[in-house]
C-alpha cells in the first residue's frame, strides 16, 4: 500500500504525461502502417544487403561486401550507363512532345480539342504489359507491322528488336505511353494562369510565341519539374518493357539489361537475395540523389 | 547402341539399394504396417496433403486419389510454372514454413533441390523397388547419388518433328544426320528463301539437350564438388554443326512460344523441330492450321547409324523436408498413384507423355494413330526415343540459374560476331563464378 502511495505522481505532471500520449493516439494509426508497409521494407533490405546466403553453407554476416562488390560489377554499371542514356535521349523527347500537345490544346485554335486530348492520353490508360505485348507484335521483322511494311513497300527496315535498336524500340514505346499522362499535368498547369496575363500581353502587342515563352513556360516550370522527376524516377525503374519484350529478343535484352531487370534476376533465378537487395538500395539512393539535385535547380530558377 | 545398354556403376549400386529397401519394405509390412514409413498404411490412416503442381493433369489425379481414400484430403496449389514455381519453393524452404509436402519439379532443376537437403530420400518408401519402372532417362534424373529424390512424371524424349508438306515441295529429304541435316537446311532455303529449316534464337535447354545426345557431358556432380567443361567432344560437335546454320542465317531468328513461331509452324517457313516427346498436344492446340503436314521421325544422328537421343524437358514430383503435414509416407503414397499407379493413365489422357516403360510398351499406346500427323503411329518413333535415350548426363545444382544467364552469354553468338565456342567459353566461366559465390567448389 506505501509503496502505492510513494508512485503515485503529483496530479499536474500526470495530465501533461496524458496530454503527450493522446497524440500518439491520433497519429498511431498513420504511424502502423507507415512503418509496416514504408519503413520495415526498407529495414528489411538494408538488412538483407549485409548478409550473404549460399547455396552451399547458409548465411554469413558480410557487412558491405555486398557494396563494394555491387561497385565494381560491370554488369550493373553497364546496366546504370543504358538507363542512363536512356534518360538522356528520351525524357526530353518525350516531355518536348508532351509541352507541344498540350500548348496546342491550350490554345484553343485546335479542331476537335477534346478528341484530340482523349486520344493523347488513351495510350496511359493501357496498360504498359499490354502496351509492351501490342508493340512487340507489331516490330516483328517477320508477320509483324514491320514485316509488312518490308513486305509491301519492298525495302528492308532494320530488326528494331536486334541488340543496336532495342533501346530506341523501348524509347518508343514508352514514350508512346507517356506522352499523354504527361501532356494532361502540362495541360492542367496551363489552365490555371489567370486569362488577365493574356489580355494583358495582347494590349502589349505580344506575339503567340511570346506568350508562350513569357508566360506560359515560366508558368507551369513547378509542372515542368515535377514530370521530369517523374520521368527521370521511371526511366531508372525501367523493367516492364524489357522484361516483356525479353521472350521476344533474349539475345538483345540481357539479364542485367536495366538496374531493375538485373535485381529481379539476382534475386529470381539466382537466389541471391542479398546482392539484389544491394543493388536495388544503391539504385534507391542513385535515383533520390538526382532527383533532389533536379528538384533544387528547378526550384532555384523559380525564385 | 551400346551407349544404351552400358550401366554405371552408379545404377549397379541404385540396384543394391533397391533390394535391401524392398527388403525393408516388406519388414515393416510384416511388422503389421507403422504409418511412419508405410505408404499403404498411412493411405488407410488418411490425412491432408498439400501439393504444388502446374500441369493440369494433377487435379484430376487428385481427385481420383481421394475417391479411392476417402480419408485422404489433398488441397492442389499452383504456385506458378517452372521458375516461378521454384522461387516460391526456395522461398518457402528458406523460411522454414508453408512449405508443401509434394511438389512438381522439372528434371533440371530436382538437383538445385536435392543438393540443398530439401527433398525426401524416396527409396525406403518403395521407391527403390521401381528401378527398371521408368525410362532411363527420367530415372537418372531423379536418382542423385544414393538417393531417389522423386518420381517422374512425364519425360521429353527428343525427334525431330518435320513439316512433310515443305519437303515434300522442294524435294528435299528428312535428314538422319546432322551433316545431313545442315544439308536440307541449305537445300531448303535455296529453294524458298523464306524457309528455315528451324528457329533458335538460343535456348539453353536445347542446347544442353544436343550436347546430351552427342555424347557431352559438361556437367560433372559429386555432391558439392562440380566441373563444368564445354570443351568436350559432345559440346564441340553441337557447337560446330550448329554454328555452321547460324552463321549461313539458316535458323529463324524466331524465339520459341512466340506468336511468330506459332505462325511460322502454322505456314510452313519453319521446316522441322527438335524437340520433346510431349511436343504433339501443343501443336494440335496451337498451330492447328498445319494439321496433316507434319511428320516425326527420329532424332538426327551425330554419327551415322547410330540410335542416340537425349530427353528434353519433362518434370518429376518430389516429397519435400518439412512438408506442412509432415507426413512422407503417405506423400509417396500419392506419388506412387500418381507416377506409377492409375494416375499415368490420366496424364496420358491429358496428353502427357510417360515415363513409364510399361505404358510405352503398351500395344494400345503404340498403335494410336494421329490425325494431326496424317495417321501417323507417332508414338512408335518417340517410344523407341525413350528407350536410347544416352545414359550417364547429368544436371548443374544450380541449372536454373545457368539456364537464365545462357541468353545474356551464349545467346550472343545468334546476334553478334562471337562464335557458339565462344559463347560456351563465357557460360562456363560465369556459371563457374556463380558456383563458387554459392559455396560449390567448381573448376
Amino acid at each position: 500500500m506505501a509503496q502505492a502511495v510513494a508512485v503515485t505522481p503529483p496530479v499536474a505532471p500526470r495530465r501533461r504525461q496524458a496530454r503527450r500520449w493522446s497524440g500518439w493516439g491520433f497519429v498511431g494509426p498513420f504511424m502502423a502502417v507507415f512503418a509496416l508497409v514504408f519503413l520495415a521494407p526498407i529495414i528489411y533490405s538494408i538488412w538483407l544487403s549485409v548478409f550473404r546466403t549460399q547455396l552451399v553453407g547458409g548465411t554469413t554476416f558480410v557487412g558491405l561486401e555486398n557494396y563494394q562488390r555491387a561497385l565494381q560489377d560491370d554488369q550493373f554499371w553497364s546496366a546504370l550507363g543504358r538507363v542512363s542514356a536512356f534518360l538522356v535521349v528520351q525524357v526530353p523527347i518525350m516531355l518536348g512532345i508532351a509541352l507541344l500537345v498540350a500548348l496546342a490544346i491550350d490554345s484553343g485554335r485546335l479542331y476537335g480539342r477534346d478528341f484530340f486530348r482523349i486520344s493523347i492520353f488513351l495510350p496511359y490508360a493501357v496498360p504498359a504489359v499490354v502496351a509492351t505485348l501490342m508493340w512487340g507484335f507489331m516490330y516483328g521483322t517477320r508477320f509483324g507491322l514491320v514485316g509488312n511494311i518490308n513486305d509491301a513497300l519492298g525495302v528492308s527496315l532494320p530488326n528494331p528488336l536486334s541488340p543496336d535498336l532495342v533501346l530506341a524500340a523501348i524509347g518508343n514505346i514508352v514514350t508512346w505511353e507517356f506522352v499523354g499522362y504527361n501532356m494532361l499535368i502540362f495541360y492542367a498547369a496551363l489552365r490555371t494562369v489567370p486569362t488577365s496575363l493574356y489580355e494583358a500581353a495582347e494590349i502589349d502587342g505580344a506575339g503567340q510565341w511570346q506568350v508562350i515563352r513569357a508566360i506560359k513556360i515560366p508558368a507551369i516550370r513547378g509542372a515542368l519539374v515535377i514530370a521530369t522527376i517523374f520521368s527521370i524516377i521511371g526511366s531508372f525503374q525501367l523493367f516492364n518493357e524489357p522484361s516483356i519484350l525479353q521472350a521476344l529478343a533474349p539475345n538483345a535484352i540481357t539479364t542485367y539489361f536495366t538496374p531493375n531487370l538485373y535485381a529481379y534476376s539476382l534475386s529470381f533465378s539466382g537466389q541471391q537475395y542479398n546482392y539484389s537487395a544491394t543493388v536495388a538500395i544503391i539504385m534507391g539512393l542513385l535515383t533520390m540523389a538526382i532527383a533532389y539535385v533536379v528538384q533544387l535547380r528547378g526550384m532555384r530558377k523559380e525564385a | 547402341m551400346t551407349r544404351t545398354t552400358r550401366r554405371t556403376a552408379r545404377g549397379a549400386a541404385l540396384r543394391g539399394t533397391a533390394v535391401v529397401g524392398a527388403l525393408a519394405l516388406t519388414l515393416t509390412a510384416c511388422g503389421g504396417g507403422s504409418s511412419d514409413t508405410d505408404p499403404e498404411a498411412a493411405a488407410e490412416e488418411g490425412g491432408e496433403l498439400t501439393v504444388w503442381a502446374w500441369d493440369p493433369t494433377v487435379e484430376p489425379i487428385a481427385e481420383a486419389y481421394m475417391e479411392a481414400n476417402p480419408e485422404v484430403t489433398i488441397d492442389i496449389v499452383n504456385a506458378g510454372t517452372g521458375n516461378d514455381q521454384y522461387t516460391a519453393l526456395q522461398n518457402a524452404i528458406a523460411a522454414g514454413s508453408g512449405i508443401p509436402d509434394l511438389a512438381q519439379v522439372e528434371y533440371y532443376a530436382l538437383p538445385q533441390f536435392s543438393i540443398g537437403e530439401a527433398l525426401t530420400d524416396l527409396s525406403d518408401l518403395g521407391a527403390a523397388e521401381l528401378d527398371g519402372a521408368f525410362t532411363p532417362g527420367p530415372w537418372t534424373a531423379v536418382s542423385q547419388g544414393e538417393g531417389i529424390y522423386g518420381l517422374p512424371l512425364d519425360s521429353g524424349p527428343m525427334a525431330l518433328f518435320y513439316n512433310a508438306a515443305v519437303f515434300d515441295e522442294h524435294g528435299v529429304e528428312v535428314p538422319t544426320t546432322w551433316d545431313e541435316y545442315v544439308e536440307a537446311a541449305r537445300a531448303l532455303n535455296e529453294a524458298d528463301p523464306a524457309v528455315s529449316i528451324t528457329n533458335d534464337t538460343g535456348d539453353a535447354g536445347f542446347t544442353t539437350s544436343m550436347i546430351w545426345q552427342a555424347g557431352g557431358t559438361p556437367y560433372t556432380v559429386d555432391g558439392t564438388d562440380v566441373t563444368i567443361d564445354f570443351t568436350d567432344e559432345g559440346s564441340q560437335a553441337f557447337a560446330e554443326t550448329w554454328q555452321q546454320l547460324v552463321d549461313e542465317e539458316l535458323v529463324a531468328p524466331i524465339s520459341s512460344w512466340s506468336d511468330e513461331w506459332y505462325q511460322g509452324l502454322g505456314n510452313g517457313t519453319i521446316a522441322t523441330l527438335t524437340i520433346g516427346a510431349w511436343m504433339p498436344g501443343n501443336f494440335e492446340s496451337g498451330v492447328p492450321d498445319a494439321s496433316g503436314d507434319w511428320r516425326v521421325a527420329p532424332m538426327p544422328q551425330w554419327t551415322e547409324g547410330e540410335q542416340a537421343t537425349a530427353e528434353n524437358g519433362g518434370s518429376a514430383m518430389s516429397v519435400l523436408e518439412g512438408g506442412e503435414n509432415n507426413n512422407a509416407a503417405l506423400a509417396y503414397d500419392f506419388l506412387e498413384f500418381a507416377a506409377h499407379g492409375d494416375g499415368v493413365q490420366i496424364r496420358l489422357d491429358g496428353g502427357g507423355f510417360p515415363a513409364t516403360t510399361a505404358d510405352l510398351e503398351s500395344e494400345e499406346f503404340l498403335e494410336r494413330e494421329y490425325e494431326y500427323f496424317g495417321g501417323q503411329k507417332i508414338n512408335e518413333v518417340l517410344a523407341q526415343s525413350a528407350a536410347d535415350v544416352v545414359e550417364g548426363w547429368q544436371y548443374l545444382p544450380f541449372q536454373v540459374y545457368a539456364n537464365s544467364i545462357f541468353n545474356d552469354t551464349v545467346g550472343q553468338a545468334y546476334v553478334s560476331g562471337t562464335s557458339l565456342t565462344e559463347g560456351l567459353a563465357t557460360w562456363q566461366e560465369a556459371s563457374i563464378t556463380y558456383g563458387n559465390d554459392q559455396g560449390f567448389t567448381v573448376d
